[in-house]
Protein backbone atom coordinates (compact mmCIF):
# COMPACT_ATOMS: atom_id res chain seq x y z
CA UNK A 1 0.00 0.00 0.00
CA UNK A 2 2.48 2.14 1.07
CA UNK A 3 4.89 1.63 -2.29
CA UNK A 4 1.47 2.58 -4.01
CA UNK A 5 1.69 6.00 -2.71
CA UNK A 6 4.91 5.85 -3.60
CA UNK A 7 4.52 5.38 -6.85
CA UNK A 8 1.96 7.67 -6.96
CA UNK A 9 3.78 10.55 -5.44
CA UNK A 10 6.83 10.18 -7.66
CA UNK A 11 4.58 9.91 -10.81
CA UNK A 12 2.24 13.06 -9.95
CA UNK A 13 6.19 14.93 -9.19
CA UNK A 14 7.43 13.71 -12.68
CA UNK A 15 4.28 15.05 -14.33
CA UNK A 16 4.70 18.40 -12.95
CA UNK A 17 7.78 18.37 -14.14
CA UNK A 18 7.08 17.71 -17.80
CA UNK A 19 4.21 20.01 -17.87
CA UNK A 20 5.78 23.01 -18.83
CA UNK A 21 7.77 21.63 -21.24
CA UNK A 22 4.61 19.74 -23.07
CA UNK A 23 2.56 23.14 -23.14
CA UNK A 24 5.36 24.99 -24.62
CA UNK A 25 5.90 22.28 -27.08
CA UNK A 26 2.20 21.53 -28.28
CA UNK A 27 1.55 25.08 -27.50
CA UNK A 28 3.80 25.92 -30.32
CA UNK A 29 3.12 23.21 -32.22
CA UNK A 30 -0.86 23.85 -32.87
CA UNK A 31 -0.17 28.45 -32.25
CA UNK A 32 2.29 28.86 -34.43
CA UNK A 33 3.37 26.15 -36.61
CA UNK A 34 -0.08 25.11 -37.12
CA UNK A 35 0.45 21.72 -38.52
CA UNK A 36 -0.81 18.19 -37.74
CA UNK A 37 2.18 16.39 -35.18
CA UNK A 38 3.68 13.73 -37.75
CA UNK A 39 2.51 10.36 -36.09
CA UNK A 40 0.60 11.84 -33.52
CA UNK A 41 -0.36 8.68 -31.86
CA UNK A 42 2.76 7.18 -31.45
CA UNK A 43 4.51 10.78 -30.33
CA UNK A 44 1.96 10.58 -27.60
CA UNK A 45 2.75 7.08 -26.72
CA UNK A 46 6.46 8.15 -26.35
CA UNK A 47 5.59 10.88 -23.77
CA UNK A 48 3.32 8.50 -22.24
CA UNK A 49 6.45 5.95 -21.66
CA UNK A 50 8.63 8.60 -20.85
CA UNK A 51 6.50 9.51 -17.87
CA UNK A 52 6.19 6.04 -16.74
CA UNK A 53 9.76 5.45 -17.59
CA UNK A 54 11.72 8.57 -15.22
CA UNK A 55 8.72 7.94 -12.51
CA UNK A 56 9.45 4.51 -12.04
CA UNK A 57 13.67 5.25 -12.58
CA UNK A 58 13.15 8.11 -10.11
CA UNK A 59 11.32 5.96 -7.53
CA UNK A 60 13.54 2.68 -7.95
CA UNK A 61 16.74 5.08 -7.23
CA UNK A 62 15.15 6.84 -3.95
CA UNK A 63 13.93 3.59 -2.83
CA UNK A 64 17.20 1.38 -3.55
CA UNK A 65 20.40 3.33 -4.13
CA UNK A 66 20.57 6.68 -2.94
CA UNK A 67 19.69 5.72 0.59
CA UNK A 68 22.87 3.33 0.42
CA UNK A 69 25.15 5.93 -1.57
CA UNK A 70 24.30 8.70 0.90
CA UNK A 71 25.09 6.37 3.78
CA UNK A 72 28.37 5.68 2.21
CA UNK A 73 29.43 8.83 1.47
CA UNK A 74 28.66 9.51 5.16
CA UNK A 75 30.32 6.66 6.30
CA UNK A 76 33.41 7.23 4.17
CA UNK A 77 34.15 10.41 4.92
CA UNK A 78 33.70 9.91 9.20
CA UNK A 79 36.61 10.77 10.95
CA UNK A 80 36.21 7.36 13.09
CA UNK A 81 36.68 5.33 9.87
CA UNK A 82 39.69 7.38 8.25
CA UNK A 83 41.52 7.22 11.87
CA UNK A 84 40.94 3.84 12.97
CA UNK A 85 38.57 4.04 16.25
CA UNK A 86 40.72 5.46 19.21
CA UNK A 87 42.78 7.94 17.86
CA UNK A 88 39.99 10.50 16.45
CA UNK A 89 42.12 13.22 17.26
CA UNK A 90 45.54 12.61 15.32
CA UNK A 91 45.67 15.38 12.61
CA UNK A 92 45.25 13.94 9.24
CA UNK A 93 47.21 14.05 6.00
CA UNK A 94 45.20 14.96 2.63
CA UNK A 95 46.36 11.27 1.73
CA UNK A 96 44.52 9.95 4.46
CA UNK A 97 41.35 10.03 2.93
CA UNK A 98 42.48 7.54 0.16
CA UNK A 99 38.99 5.40 -0.06
CA UNK A 100 37.15 8.23 0.05
CA UNK A 101 38.69 9.22 -3.88
CA UNK A 102 38.78 5.73 -4.67
CA UNK A 103 35.00 5.65 -3.62
CA UNK A 104 34.44 9.25 -5.84
CA UNK A 105 36.13 7.93 -9.02
CA UNK A 106 34.29 4.71 -8.83
CA UNK A 107 30.89 6.63 -8.08
CA UNK A 108 31.35 8.95 -10.65
CA UNK A 109 32.38 6.45 -13.35
CA UNK A 110 29.45 4.11 -12.39
CA UNK A 111 26.35 6.83 -12.30
CA UNK A 112 27.49 8.05 -15.49
CA UNK A 113 27.24 4.99 -17.34
CA UNK A 114 23.57 4.77 -15.75
CA UNK A 115 22.70 8.52 -16.96
CA UNK A 116 19.86 8.79 -19.33
CA UNK A 117 20.49 12.02 -20.75
CA UNK A 118 23.68 10.52 -21.69
CA UNK A 119 22.42 7.57 -23.15
CA UNK A 120 20.32 9.77 -25.39
CA UNK A 121 23.24 11.80 -26.39
CA UNK A 122 25.65 9.22 -27.50
CA UNK A 123 22.78 7.50 -29.26
CA UNK A 124 22.17 10.55 -31.37
CA UNK A 125 25.85 11.19 -31.69
CA UNK A 126 26.33 7.32 -32.91
CA UNK A 127 23.65 8.37 -35.32
CA UNK A 128 24.26 11.64 -36.77
CA UNK A 129 28.00 10.63 -37.30
CA UNK A 130 27.07 7.56 -39.35
CA UNK A 131 28.18 5.34 -36.66
CA UNK A 132 31.99 6.97 -36.02
CA UNK A 133 31.20 7.86 -33.14
CA UNK A 134 30.40 4.75 -30.79
CA UNK A 135 27.85 4.92 -28.67
CA UNK A 136 30.03 3.01 -25.71
CA UNK A 137 32.73 4.50 -26.91
CA UNK A 138 31.84 7.85 -26.14
CA UNK A 139 30.09 7.02 -22.60
CA UNK A 140 32.91 5.37 -21.25
CA UNK A 141 34.29 8.16 -22.06
CA UNK A 142 32.56 10.88 -20.92
CA UNK A 143 32.50 8.57 -17.43
CA UNK A 144 36.55 8.72 -17.08
CA UNK A 145 36.07 12.38 -17.62
CA UNK A 146 33.60 12.38 -14.52
CA UNK A 147 35.44 9.89 -12.37
CA UNK A 148 38.62 11.77 -12.60
CA UNK A 149 36.88 15.36 -12.14
CA UNK A 150 34.82 14.07 -9.13
CA UNK A 151 38.18 12.47 -7.17
CA UNK A 152 40.17 15.91 -7.87
CA UNK A 153 37.56 17.72 -6.35
CA UNK A 154 36.97 16.04 -2.92
CA UNK A 155 40.94 15.85 -3.14
CA UNK A 156 40.17 19.65 -3.43
CA UNK A 157 37.42 19.78 -0.43
CA UNK A 158 40.10 18.05 2.49
CA UNK A 159 42.99 20.39 1.16
CA UNK A 160 40.36 23.39 0.42
CA UNK A 161 42.78 24.98 -2.43
CA UNK A 162 40.23 27.47 -3.74
CA UNK A 163 38.12 25.87 -6.43
CA UNK A 164 38.95 28.70 -9.51
CA UNK A 165 42.85 27.26 -9.41
CA UNK A 166 41.28 24.44 -10.98
CA UNK A 167 38.68 25.28 -13.11
CA UNK A 168 40.93 28.20 -14.78
CA UNK A 169 43.38 25.64 -15.15
CA UNK A 170 41.00 23.12 -16.57
CA UNK A 171 39.57 25.67 -19.43
CA UNK A 172 43.17 26.76 -20.48
CA UNK A 173 43.53 22.97 -20.80
CA UNK A 174 40.38 22.83 -22.44
CA UNK A 175 41.01 25.63 -25.03
CA UNK A 176 44.47 23.94 -26.01
CA UNK A 177 43.33 20.62 -26.65
CA UNK A 178 40.60 22.55 -28.28
CA UNK A 179 43.05 23.77 -31.18
CA UNK A 180 44.37 20.24 -31.93
CA UNK A 181 41.27 18.00 -31.66
CA UNK A 182 38.83 16.46 -34.73
CA UNK A 183 36.93 19.39 -35.53
CA UNK A 184 34.24 17.44 -35.58
CA UNK A 185 34.41 15.95 -32.03
CA UNK A 186 34.80 19.76 -30.52
CA UNK A 187 30.72 20.79 -30.06
CA UNK A 188 29.59 17.32 -29.04
CA UNK A 189 32.59 17.24 -26.27
CA UNK A 190 31.30 20.83 -25.04
CA UNK A 191 28.16 19.49 -24.81
CA UNK A 192 29.02 16.39 -23.20
CA UNK A 193 29.87 18.52 -20.09
CA UNK A 194 26.48 19.21 -19.35
CA UNK A 195 24.73 16.68 -19.77
CA UNK A 196 26.71 14.27 -17.46
CA UNK A 197 25.32 15.43 -14.44
CA UNK A 198 21.45 14.96 -13.92
CA UNK A 199 18.90 12.58 -12.63
CA UNK A 200 21.79 9.97 -11.30
CA UNK A 201 24.97 11.83 -10.35
CA UNK A 202 23.64 15.03 -9.02
CA UNK A 203 22.49 13.59 -5.70
CA UNK A 204 24.67 10.98 -4.72
CA UNK A 205 27.94 13.92 -5.68
CA UNK A 206 26.40 16.78 -3.72
CA UNK A 207 26.18 13.81 -0.54
CA UNK A 208 29.56 13.07 -0.84
CA UNK A 209 30.77 16.79 -1.12
CA UNK A 210 28.84 17.73 1.89
CA UNK A 211 29.40 14.95 3.90
CA UNK A 212 33.30 15.43 3.45
CA UNK A 213 33.10 19.27 4.23
CA UNK A 214 31.26 18.61 7.22
CA UNK A 215 33.86 16.03 8.65
CA UNK A 216 37.43 17.79 7.36
CA UNK A 217 38.37 19.88 9.99
CA UNK A 218 38.24 23.98 8.91
CA UNK A 219 35.93 23.31 5.62
CA UNK A 220 32.37 25.58 5.45
CA UNK A 221 29.80 23.50 4.51
CA UNK A 222 28.36 26.15 2.45
CA UNK A 223 31.67 27.45 1.18
CA UNK A 224 33.57 23.78 0.33
CA UNK A 225 30.23 21.49 -0.14
CA UNK A 226 29.64 22.74 -3.17
CA UNK A 227 31.85 22.37 -6.39
CA UNK A 228 31.77 19.17 -7.21
CA UNK A 229 29.41 18.80 -9.83
CA UNK A 230 31.83 21.79 -11.81
CA UNK A 231 34.37 19.69 -11.97
CA UNK A 232 32.30 16.38 -13.07
CA UNK A 233 30.93 18.97 -15.65
CA UNK A 234 34.65 20.27 -16.73
CA UNK A 235 36.48 16.89 -17.00
CA UNK A 236 34.10 15.50 -19.76
CA UNK A 237 34.91 17.70 -21.97
CA UNK A 238 38.48 17.12 -21.75
CA UNK A 239 38.45 13.41 -21.89
CA UNK A 240 36.15 13.21 -24.36
CA UNK A 241 38.28 15.12 -26.82
CA UNK A 242 40.96 12.85 -25.65
CA UNK A 243 39.09 10.47 -27.08
CA UNK A 244 38.35 11.63 -30.44
CA UNK A 245 42.52 12.48 -30.77
CA UNK A 246 43.43 8.57 -29.55
CA UNK A 247 41.05 7.05 -32.00
CA UNK A 248 42.60 9.51 -35.13
CA UNK A 249 45.82 9.19 -33.94
CA UNK A 250 45.00 5.02 -33.97
CA UNK A 251 43.74 5.48 -37.60
CA UNK A 252 46.39 7.04 -38.78
CA UNK A 253 48.93 4.78 -37.74
CA UNK A 254 46.90 1.80 -39.19
CA UNK A 255 46.62 3.67 -42.66
CA UNK A 256 50.26 4.58 -42.25
CA UNK A 257 51.11 0.91 -41.79
CA UNK A 258 49.02 -0.51 -44.75
CA UNK B 1 3.75 -11.30 -30.06
CA UNK B 2 6.70 -13.42 -29.03
CA UNK B 3 9.02 -11.34 -30.74
CA UNK B 4 7.59 -7.79 -29.07
CA UNK B 5 8.56 -9.88 -25.51
CA UNK B 6 12.13 -10.68 -26.94
CA UNK B 7 12.58 -7.44 -27.82
CA UNK B 8 11.45 -5.61 -24.22
CA UNK B 9 13.68 -8.35 -22.70
CA UNK B 10 16.65 -7.66 -24.89
CA UNK B 11 16.45 -4.31 -23.98
CA UNK B 12 15.88 -4.27 -20.45
CA UNK B 13 19.00 -6.60 -20.46
CA UNK B 14 20.73 -3.59 -21.43
CA UNK B 15 19.38 -1.34 -18.84
CA UNK B 16 20.93 -3.92 -16.38
CA UNK B 17 23.84 -3.57 -17.42
CA UNK B 18 24.17 -0.19 -17.56
CA UNK B 19 23.08 -0.48 -14.20
CA UNK B 20 25.34 -3.13 -13.10
CA UNK B 21 28.59 -1.03 -12.01
CA UNK B 22 26.77 1.01 -9.87
CA UNK B 23 25.76 -2.24 -8.22
CA UNK B 24 28.82 -3.29 -8.08
CA UNK B 25 30.33 -0.51 -6.55
CA UNK B 26 28.20 -0.04 -3.83
CA UNK B 27 28.34 -3.95 -2.99
CA UNK B 28 31.90 -4.07 -2.82
CA UNK B 29 32.15 -0.84 -0.60
CA UNK B 30 29.83 -2.20 1.21
CA UNK B 31 30.97 -5.57 1.75
CA UNK B 32 34.62 -5.15 1.46
CA UNK B 33 35.69 -2.15 2.73
CA UNK B 34 33.01 -0.38 5.59
CA UNK B 35 32.77 -4.57 6.18
CA UNK B 36 28.89 -3.70 7.15
CA UNK B 37 25.70 -5.32 5.80
CA UNK B 38 23.33 -3.91 3.37
CA UNK B 39 20.31 -3.18 4.90
CA UNK B 40 16.78 -3.42 3.83
CA UNK B 41 17.75 -5.79 1.27
CA UNK B 42 14.06 -6.42 -0.20
CA UNK B 43 13.93 -2.57 -1.14
CA UNK B 44 17.09 -2.60 -2.74
CA UNK B 45 15.98 -5.42 -4.71
CA UNK B 46 12.42 -3.91 -5.81
CA UNK B 47 13.95 -0.55 -6.11
CA UNK B 48 16.74 -2.09 -8.87
CA UNK B 49 13.82 -3.54 -10.55
CA UNK B 50 12.43 -0.63 -10.42
CA UNK B 51 15.22 1.44 -11.92
CA UNK B 52 15.31 -1.17 -14.79
CA UNK B 53 12.04 -1.08 -15.69
CA UNK B 54 12.14 2.55 -15.83
CA UNK B 55 14.61 3.11 -17.68
CA UNK B 56 13.81 0.96 -20.81
CA UNK B 57 10.62 2.52 -20.77
CA UNK B 58 12.41 5.74 -21.02
CA UNK B 59 14.84 4.65 -23.71
CA UNK B 60 11.89 3.13 -25.68
CA UNK B 61 9.71 6.47 -25.15
CA UNK B 62 12.76 8.66 -26.24
CA UNK B 63 12.77 7.35 -29.60
CA UNK B 64 9.51 7.33 -30.48
CA UNK B 65 8.10 10.79 -28.81
CA UNK B 66 11.01 13.26 -27.42
CA UNK B 67 13.40 12.44 -30.57
CA UNK B 68 10.75 12.94 -33.26
CA UNK B 69 8.57 15.86 -32.04
CA UNK B 70 12.39 17.64 -31.28
CA UNK B 71 13.50 17.36 -34.83
CA UNK B 72 9.60 17.64 -36.60
CA UNK B 73 9.68 20.76 -34.98
CA UNK B 74 12.82 22.47 -35.97
CA UNK B 75 12.17 21.18 -39.56
CA UNK B 76 8.87 23.16 -39.59
CA UNK B 77 10.25 26.19 -38.01
CA UNK B 78 13.46 25.93 -40.65
CA UNK B 79 10.99 25.34 -43.32
CA UNK B 80 8.41 28.25 -42.08
CA UNK B 81 11.91 30.82 -42.27
CA UNK B 82 10.25 32.24 -39.38
CA UNK B 83 13.33 33.33 -37.27
CA UNK B 84 11.56 35.54 -34.63
CA UNK B 85 9.39 32.60 -33.81
CA UNK B 86 12.25 30.27 -33.46
CA UNK B 87 14.26 32.47 -31.17
CA UNK B 88 10.89 32.57 -29.18
CA UNK B 89 10.65 29.16 -29.06
CA UNK B 90 14.11 28.98 -28.31
CA UNK B 91 13.99 30.73 -25.38
CA UNK B 92 10.69 29.23 -23.94
CA UNK B 93 12.18 25.89 -24.04
CA UNK B 94 15.08 26.91 -21.71
CA UNK B 95 13.50 29.39 -19.60
CA UNK B 96 10.54 26.87 -19.35
CA UNK B 97 12.13 23.60 -18.58
CA UNK B 98 14.58 25.07 -16.02
CA UNK B 99 12.47 27.16 -13.92
CA UNK B 100 10.79 23.80 -12.47
CA UNK B 101 13.71 22.23 -12.42
CA UNK B 102 14.28 20.78 -8.74
CA UNK B 103 17.91 20.22 -8.60
CA UNK B 104 17.95 24.13 -9.49
CA UNK B 105 15.45 25.19 -6.63
CA UNK B 106 17.53 22.83 -4.05
CA UNK B 107 20.49 25.10 -5.10
CA UNK B 108 19.35 28.68 -5.36
CA UNK B 109 17.79 27.22 -1.76
CA UNK B 110 21.16 26.71 -0.34
CA UNK B 111 22.64 29.99 -2.35
CA UNK B 112 20.54 32.09 -0.23
CA UNK B 113 21.50 30.26 2.61
CA UNK B 114 24.93 30.98 1.79
CA UNK B 115 24.28 34.60 1.31
CA UNK B 116 22.48 34.96 4.63
CA UNK B 117 24.99 33.63 6.50
CA UNK B 118 28.14 35.48 4.34
CA UNK B 119 25.55 39.35 5.50
CA UNK B 120 25.50 39.83 2.17
CA UNK B 121 21.29 40.17 2.90
CA UNK B 122 19.52 39.93 5.53
CA UNK B 123 19.29 36.94 7.63
CA UNK B 124 15.52 36.40 7.73
CA UNK B 125 13.37 34.14 5.59
CA UNK B 126 11.75 36.82 3.36
CA UNK B 127 15.02 37.94 2.39
CA UNK B 128 16.08 34.44 1.61
CA UNK B 129 13.12 33.09 0.14
CA UNK B 130 13.58 36.68 -2.61
CA UNK B 131 16.93 36.03 -3.11
CA UNK B 132 16.17 32.25 -3.97
CA UNK B 133 13.29 32.94 -6.09
CA UNK B 134 15.96 35.97 -7.83
CA UNK B 135 18.56 33.93 -8.55
CA UNK B 136 16.29 31.27 -9.68
CA UNK B 137 14.84 33.10 -12.65
CA UNK B 138 18.23 34.68 -13.23
CA UNK B 139 19.06 31.07 -14.07
CA UNK B 140 16.35 30.24 -15.98
CA UNK B 141 16.37 33.25 -17.93
CA UNK B 142 20.43 32.50 -18.66
CA UNK B 143 19.39 29.06 -20.05
CA UNK B 144 16.74 30.56 -22.32
CA UNK B 145 19.26 33.33 -23.77
CA UNK B 146 21.69 30.43 -24.14
CA UNK B 147 18.75 28.25 -26.33
CA UNK B 148 18.84 31.65 -28.40
CA UNK B 149 22.25 32.07 -28.45
CA UNK B 150 23.14 28.78 -29.54
CA UNK B 151 20.07 28.58 -32.22
CA UNK B 152 21.49 31.48 -33.77
CA UNK B 153 24.82 30.14 -33.61
CA UNK B 154 23.39 26.85 -35.96
CA UNK B 155 21.48 29.42 -38.37
CA UNK B 156 24.55 31.70 -39.02
CA UNK B 157 27.16 29.01 -39.12
CA UNK B 158 29.46 30.53 -36.17
CA UNK B 159 32.18 28.47 -35.07
CA UNK B 160 31.27 27.00 -31.16
CA UNK B 161 35.40 27.43 -30.19
CA UNK B 162 35.28 31.41 -30.05
CA UNK B 163 31.96 31.44 -28.39
CA UNK B 164 33.06 29.49 -25.37
CA UNK B 165 36.20 30.31 -25.14
CA UNK B 166 34.65 34.27 -24.53
CA UNK B 167 32.16 32.55 -22.29
CA UNK B 168 35.32 30.97 -20.43
CA UNK B 169 37.30 34.59 -20.15
CA UNK B 170 33.66 36.10 -19.07
CA UNK B 171 34.01 33.49 -16.44
CA UNK B 172 36.95 33.73 -15.20
CA UNK B 173 37.15 37.81 -15.02
CA UNK B 174 33.66 37.34 -12.95
CA UNK B 175 35.50 35.08 -10.54
CA UNK B 176 37.90 37.60 -9.73
CA UNK B 177 35.42 40.34 -9.35
CA UNK B 178 32.47 38.06 -7.13
CA UNK B 179 32.04 37.36 -3.76
CA UNK B 180 34.20 34.42 -2.92
CA UNK B 181 31.21 32.39 -1.12
CA UNK B 182 29.09 32.39 -4.20
CA UNK B 183 31.68 31.17 -6.90
CA UNK B 184 31.11 27.14 -5.89
CA UNK B 185 27.78 27.44 -6.06
CA UNK B 186 27.79 29.45 -9.01
CA UNK B 187 30.15 27.15 -10.67
CA UNK B 188 27.77 23.56 -10.18
CA UNK B 189 24.79 25.70 -11.56
CA UNK B 190 25.92 25.34 -14.82
CA UNK B 191 25.95 21.47 -14.36
CA UNK B 192 22.21 21.02 -12.55
CA UNK B 193 19.88 23.26 -15.16
CA UNK B 194 20.37 20.47 -17.62
CA UNK B 195 17.93 17.77 -16.88
CA UNK B 196 16.90 14.24 -17.83
CA UNK B 197 14.10 15.62 -20.39
CA UNK B 198 15.81 18.97 -21.70
CA UNK B 199 18.75 17.24 -23.25
CA UNK B 200 17.21 14.81 -25.28
CA UNK B 201 14.88 17.44 -26.80
CA UNK B 202 17.44 20.42 -27.15
CA UNK B 203 19.86 18.09 -28.65
CA UNK B 204 17.10 16.81 -30.95
CA UNK B 205 16.36 20.28 -32.02
CA UNK B 206 19.99 21.42 -33.03
CA UNK B 207 20.24 17.97 -35.11
CA UNK B 208 16.89 18.95 -36.85
CA UNK B 209 17.77 22.57 -38.01
CA UNK B 210 21.22 21.87 -38.55
CA UNK B 211 20.17 18.98 -41.09
CA UNK B 212 17.01 21.39 -42.30
CA UNK B 213 19.31 24.22 -43.44
CA UNK B 214 21.69 24.15 -46.50
CA UNK B 215 25.79 23.95 -45.81
CA UNK B 216 25.08 23.12 -41.88
CA UNK B 217 26.73 19.80 -40.95
CA UNK B 218 24.59 18.27 -38.17
CA UNK B 219 27.86 16.84 -36.50
CA UNK B 220 29.28 20.32 -36.49
CA UNK B 221 26.59 22.66 -36.00
CA UNK B 222 24.05 20.82 -34.79
CA UNK B 223 25.54 20.24 -30.68
CA UNK B 224 26.48 22.33 -28.36
CA UNK B 225 23.53 24.05 -27.39
CA UNK B 226 24.26 22.46 -24.27
CA UNK B 227 26.85 23.78 -24.00
CA UNK B 228 25.83 26.90 -23.83
CA UNK B 229 23.39 26.33 -21.49
CA UNK B 230 25.46 25.27 -18.71
CA UNK B 231 27.92 28.35 -19.30
CA UNK B 232 25.89 31.21 -19.47
CA UNK B 233 24.32 29.88 -15.92
CA UNK B 234 27.75 30.26 -14.66
CA UNK B 235 27.98 34.33 -15.55
CA UNK B 236 25.06 35.16 -14.26
CA UNK B 237 24.78 33.61 -10.95
CA UNK B 238 28.38 35.35 -10.46
CA UNK B 239 26.59 38.66 -11.74
CA UNK B 240 23.82 38.88 -9.45
CA UNK B 241 25.99 37.26 -6.69
CA UNK B 242 28.38 40.70 -7.44
CA UNK B 243 24.72 43.24 -8.11
CA UNK B 244 23.12 41.72 -4.59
Amino acid sequence: MELLAQIFHTTANTVYDILPIAAIIFGFQFLVIRRPIPNLKRVLFGFVYVLIGLSLFLLGLEKALFPLGRLMADQLTNPEFIHGVGNALQTLHWSDYYWVYIFAFAIGFSTTIAEPSLMAVAIKANEVSGGAIGIWGLRIAVAIGVAVGISLGSFRIVTGIPIHYFIITGYIIVVIQTFFAPKMIVPLAYDSGGVTTSTVTVPLVAALGLGLAETVPGRNVLIDGFGLIAFASLFPIMSVMAYAQLSEYRTRRSQLIK
Amino acid sequence: MNRALFALLKSMMNSLRDLLPIILVIAFFQLFVLQQPIPNFLDIIIGTLFVILGLTFFIYGLEMGLFPIGESMANAFARKGSVVWLLIFAFALGFGTTVAEPALIAVVGEASQIAASGGMIENTAEAMKSYASGLRYTVAFSVGLAIVIGVLRILKGWSIQYMIMGGYALVVIMTAFAPREIVGIAYDSGGVTTSTITVPLVTALGIGLATAIKGRNPMVDGFGLIAFASLTPMIFVMGYGMII
